[in-house]
């Protein structure tokens, strides 16, 4: 049973090497990838004729027509055969044998193999999602048609997914807006240890005292423009950080020839330089650590400016820096990619913080970018919009990047 | 015999001691903290460039990044608006005579030890000379605070209305002007108190020993060990291009009294 | 437009390569084995074949093509049949219109494949895009998995339990007793057949084949050829062929041969009752159930009590698989969508030796094959008749 807290380590057993499942797909099949790791369920059609087909093809099995596209559909389904495999020639699923599958009559009018929840079995009428596996890879699971208590202790699913339940997890900056919600709301989905980074801790701040009596909370010295001091905390900690949240961001507004070059140097320092530190030094014990069990690694949260997609005029070297991080993330998602740790960026629109003051309506409060991440987390999500601004942002940069970037060139509002 | 020989012999046998007044460079030494609105100063910061590995088998060596103001400093004339158009007012055209020279120490620690905001005024400055004699013209004068000792948030004393540690009033700063003090050292993140920015004018000691062409120290220590007069203070900047401060390694030599 | 006939066309020269479990040797090895076994069964030279047809998997990164310069050939027709369990009867259709339309004399049919070890792993992994995309990464059960989703359909829509597939397994284990090359050799019964170790549920040990390496080789010619050389021969009553039928099934609980049964039994002016052996493609016990209901011996979810009414074995009153089947000699490869043939001309030429069927003239033999993403693609079927 997954729901009860992991024992202690035994010292004496080696940690087991990180497997994956199958990574190879078709470049068509990474449509699933790519729906599953913003959390919808999308399967390829027809533009034409609008048949709905699967696996995902070159060609429309209807009319031939090879404008095909990806569309949210129904997610219903029922389970019309179910199997309990015992054995694979597969290392990684060797390794979590028995392992459950069916045959799933989807509503949307297609025949699918998928990984069954452990409530779901022949002849139920399931709820299917499309998540990441261990591979970072889009696969179906049939789900409970109704949300319970279940989910979260689901061995299928937690072999796949970031859940926070019982996982020990480092927030980088205990000064960020939202770091106080995040820490709670890690907390109330079962997080068993929240430590943040502190900053600075010559200069005092008002927020500290509320972490002040938090069960299971601590903080830290840690200042990710400080090369030592990530090295440091990293040394320190040894393989207990199962999820790493980068919450240390610098946000000035300013454009570009009025802006200010020192600013825009630690809006570097510690949005990108920052990012690579933090890679370098937790990296690759996370790596390591990534088939350690119940506890294991599991996931990199990145907190990203959503006009990275593009650029903003009014904070023109806050978001150019976002970008830049951004690349460097998708990097470090390959890079963790072999190791099955998965790399979520949550884009968020402007904060409701003093930064983004003067800015309209609507506005991102640090409780909701808290509670997104850990609702990404807990579906293993790798792309969270959180907030009405960047999830318009977002769709428009999917739908015409270039037409985003010329939009963009007024500002947010 | 020369004097510099005679220095040396002093030294060799231990009678002429060196103190050092400098804190260690280190990433988590405070900095002044301005209003976010401004400019910050950068804090001490050191990139490993190799470390007798692939990137230099047989050597290590880092790269630096600060500010002129990070750490133990050195504030020059052009520091501050009002000594911009000091003559040479930059750290590589000061006469580097100015770098070594006599230093008078006020104690005003057990003040501090009352008030985080123990302002020196003119009568203390008067009381230290009646004890000590006339702070001569030319020569340092350093205040010590035993702020040093401060550790973590408690050294800045940073609340939601600033920065509260001991400084200078204006009139005391201008009384030492009149002595005609070659420079003015603290123990604090800088020269002037954490409130300063209320004084008339505020910022009393950058304002007006910067607008006078005279120096700037602080973040200093071990203020403690050197005697209220007859100390020499070894200061020399980095020599940067139009510079407007340095951290620099700040010495003192003491002579022990005879055993 | 009605079919024409095969006639004049027939089938000669059955070769059995003994499979081995393992094997370091290749694929084309195991090929040449074969092909140089029929060509000695028929007296024939290498330069005398003028049509070679093969199914291989283990190939790479070769090509029938290559094959022909590796192996000294100098054919006038050639072709490369992929479709798996179904190759060699479709090799066959290939090989007869060859030979009846003067394209070629004399074809040599040849599917082989090599096993080394964690070869079959490694032969899943770039099996197909559609089992790479869509069910590989779902607990990579391979084949296994396919058709525990199939047999867990099966039990469930038709109320048949795992002792009815019992019968066919144990059936082919005594056929299989009595070839020397089987790779199994010790008697299997009902309940060791029941409480086998679980591979994918309801899929246990004895419903699955072990992979192995080998190869099987028959020779199609004209009938006066044959007659010529001296050779016992099989005729060709009928085929049919079909890929991806019914696609809209959720499940597949019927092949492609339901779509071609009637224009098969009328091609052959036969039906299933005249047949004296039948040799399904079983790579596991439920798809040769699937394909007695296809092939009209029995109706739809009836052949679990179809076949219990019937003796399976060599000497019973419906002869299945008599050689052992894939699931008792082994499934080597390609080699799998030729066993049954290869085996069922050799009962009607009477050449079977301690297999053979008494007085066996007529034989069903079927083929399934490439599980592309959840289910088999391609159907075959032919009927075979001893030449006069």
């Amino acid at each position: 049973m997954t729901d009860t807290p992991p024992k202690r380590k035994d010292p004496r057993q080696r940690t087991p090497v990180p497997l994956l499942p199958p990574v190879q797909r078709s470049r068509a099949a990474l449509g699933l990838t790519l729906a599953a790791a913003e959390g919808r369920f999308a399967l390829q059609g027809c533009a034409e004729c609008g048949a709905v087909q699967y696996p995902p093809r070159d060609a429309c099995r209807a009319c031939l027509s090879t404008d095909l596209t990806w569309r949210e559909v129904p997610n219903g389904g029922r389970v019309v055969a179910q199997t309990r495999i015992h054995a694979s020639p597969d290392p990684y699923f060797r390794e979590h044998l028995p392992w459950r599958i069916g045959t799933v009559a989807l509503d949307a009018g297609v025949p699918v193999i998928a990984h069954l929840h452990a409530a779901v079995s022949r002849g139920d009428r399931v709820r299917m999602a499309l998540r990441l596996d261990r591979a970072g890879q889009g696969v179906l699971i049939a789900l409970p048609d109704i949300e319970g208590s279940a989910m979260t202790s689901d061995p299928t699913l937690r072999a796949m997914g970031t859940d926070p339940r019982h996982r020990r997890v480092l927030i980088t900056d205990a000064r960020a807006p939202e770091s106080l919600a995040l820490t709670k709301a890690l907390l109330a989905a079962g997080a068993a240890e929240v430590r943040l980074g502190e900053p600075e801790t010559w200069k005092a701040w008002d927020g500290r005292a509320a972490f002040d009596g938090l069960a299971a909370v601590s903080l830290h010295p840690l200042d990710v423009t400080d090369t030592g001091s990530v090295r440091d905390l990293a040394a320190g900690l040894g393989g207990k950080v199962d999820i790493l949240i980068n919450t240390a961001r610098h946000e000035r507004p300013g454009g570009v020839m009025t802006g200010d070059l020192t600013r825009a140097r630690d809006e570097i320092e510690v949005g990108y330089m920052g990012l690579m530190r933090l890679a370098q030094a937790f990296g690759p014990a996370m790596a390591a650590r990534a088939a350690d069990g119940v506890n294991s690694a599991a996931a990199w949260v990145n907190i990203l400016p959503v006009q990275a997609l593009a650029h903003d005029p009014g904070f023109a070297s806050t978001v150019a820096a976002g970008a830049a991080a951004r690349a460097l993330a998708l990097s470090l998602r390959a890079e963790l990619r072999g190791a099955g740790v998965r790399v979520m960026n949550a884009y968020t629109g402007p904060l409701d913080d003093d930064w983004h003051q003067p800015l309209p309506p609507p506005k991102v409060a640090p409780k909701a970018l808290a509670q997104a991440i850990v609702a990404g987390l807990c579906d293993g999500l790798e792309e969270v919009h959180v907030g009405d601004i960047a999830r318009d942002l977002a769709d428009r940069w999917r739908r015409d990047p270039r037409l985003l970037a010329r939009e963009m060139e007024g500002g947010l509002s | 015999m020369t004097v510099l020989s005679d220095l040396i012999t002093a030294m060799t046998r231990g009678s002429v001691r060196v103190i050092d007044l400098t804190h260690t460079l280190d990433p988590d030494f405070p900095v002044i903290v301005l209003p976010a609105d401004f400019g910050q100063c950068a804090r001490f910061r050191m990139e490993e460039v190799s470390a007798y590995d692939h990137r230099g088998p047989a050597w290590k060596w880092h790269n630096l990044s600060m500010s002129e103001h990070t750490g133990t400093h050195f504030d020059a004339p052009i520091h501050w608006v009002t000594g911009r158009d000091a003559p040479n007012g930059a750290t590589d055209s000061i006469d580097p005579g100015v770098f070594v020279g006599p230093v008078c120490v006020i104690d005003f620690s057990a003040e501090s030890a009352r008030s985080d905001d123990a302002t020196l005024e003119p009568a203390h400055i008067l009381a230290w000379e009646a004890e000590h004699g006339p702070i001569p013209a030319d020569c340092w004068v350093l205040l010590r605070t035993d702020w040093s000792h401060r550790q973590g948030a408690a050294y800045l004393n940073l609340r939601d209305d600033g920065a509260h540690s001991p400084g200078p009033s204006p009139e005391a700063v201008r009384l030492l002007l009149e002595r005609g003090i070659r420079g003015f050292g603290t123990e604090t993140v800088g020269t002037d108190a954490g409130q300063a920015q209320h004084f008339d004018p505020p910022y009393p000691a950058h304002a007006l020993i910067h607008g006078a062409g005279r120096y700037g120290l602080q973040c200093l220590r071990n203020l403690d060990h050197l005697p209220p007069t007859g100390a020499v203070l070894l200061a020399a900047p980095l020599k940067i291009k139009g510079g407007t401060g340095s951290p620099l390694r700040v010495l003192a030599l003491i002579e022990e009294p005879a055993p | 437009m009605a079919r024409m006939g095969y006639d004049g066309v027939v089938l000669t020269a059955p070769h059995t390569e003994p499979y081995a479990r393992f094997s370091n040797e290749t694929a084309h090895w195991w090929i040449a084995r074969a092909l140089r076994g029929s060509l000695r069964a028929a007296g024939l030279t290498p330069a005398q074949i003028d049509g070679f047809a093969v199914s291989s998997f283990t190939l790479f990164p070769d090509t029938p093509v290559a094959l022909t310069q590796h192996l000294g050939l100098s054919p006038r027709w050639l072709d490369t049949v992929p479709t798996g369990g179904a190759s060699g009867v479709v090799a066959l259709r290939r090989a007869a219109r060859a030979v009846q339309a003067g394209d070629a004399d004399i074809v040599a049919c040849v599917g082989g494949d090599t096993n080394p070890i964690d070869g079959f792993r490694t032969l899943l992994s770039a099996f197909s895009r559609f089992a790479l995309d869509a069910s590989y990464p779902y607990g990579f059960g391979g084949p296994n998995a396919n058709f525990a989703l199939l047999m867990d359909a099966y039990l469930t829509e038709y109320g048949a339990d795992r002792a009815d597939f019992a019968h066919v397994a144990v059936a082919q284990r005594a056929n299989a007793l009595n070839n020397p090359h089987a790779l199994m050799k010790k008697p299997l019964t009902v309940e060791q057949y029941l409480s086998a170790r679980p591979i994918a549920d309801p899929i246990a040990l004895f419903d699955c084949v072990m992979p192995c390496a080998g190869a099987e080789s028959f020779l199609v010619m004209r009938e006066e050829r044959a007659r010529a050389l001296g050779l016992p021969f099989a005729r060709l009553r009928a085929t049919i062929e079909r890929h991806n039928a019914f696609a809209e099934d959720p499940v597949q609980l019927r092949g492609g041969w339901a779509v071609d049964v009637d224009d098969l039994w009328a091609q052959a002016a036969m039906g299933p009752s005249d047949m004296d052996l039948v040799q399904t493609y079983d790579d596991y016990p439920v798809i040769s159930v699937l394909q007695f209901e296809d092939l009209g011996f029995c109706t739809k979810g009836e052949g679990p009590a179809f076949l219990r009414k019937h003796d399976l074995t060599i000497t019973g009153d419906l002869p299945h698989n008599t050689s052992g089947g894939q699931l008792s000699a082994g499934q080597a490869g390609a080699a799998g969508g030729y066993i049954g043939l290869v085996e069922a001309i050799r009962q009607v030429t009477q050449t079977a030796g301690p297999t053979q069927v008494e007085n066996a003239r007529r034989a069903l033999v079927s083929g399934f094959g490439m599980i592309n993403f959840d289910r088999g693609v391609c159907s075959a079927a032919c009927v075979i008749e001893a030449g006069a």
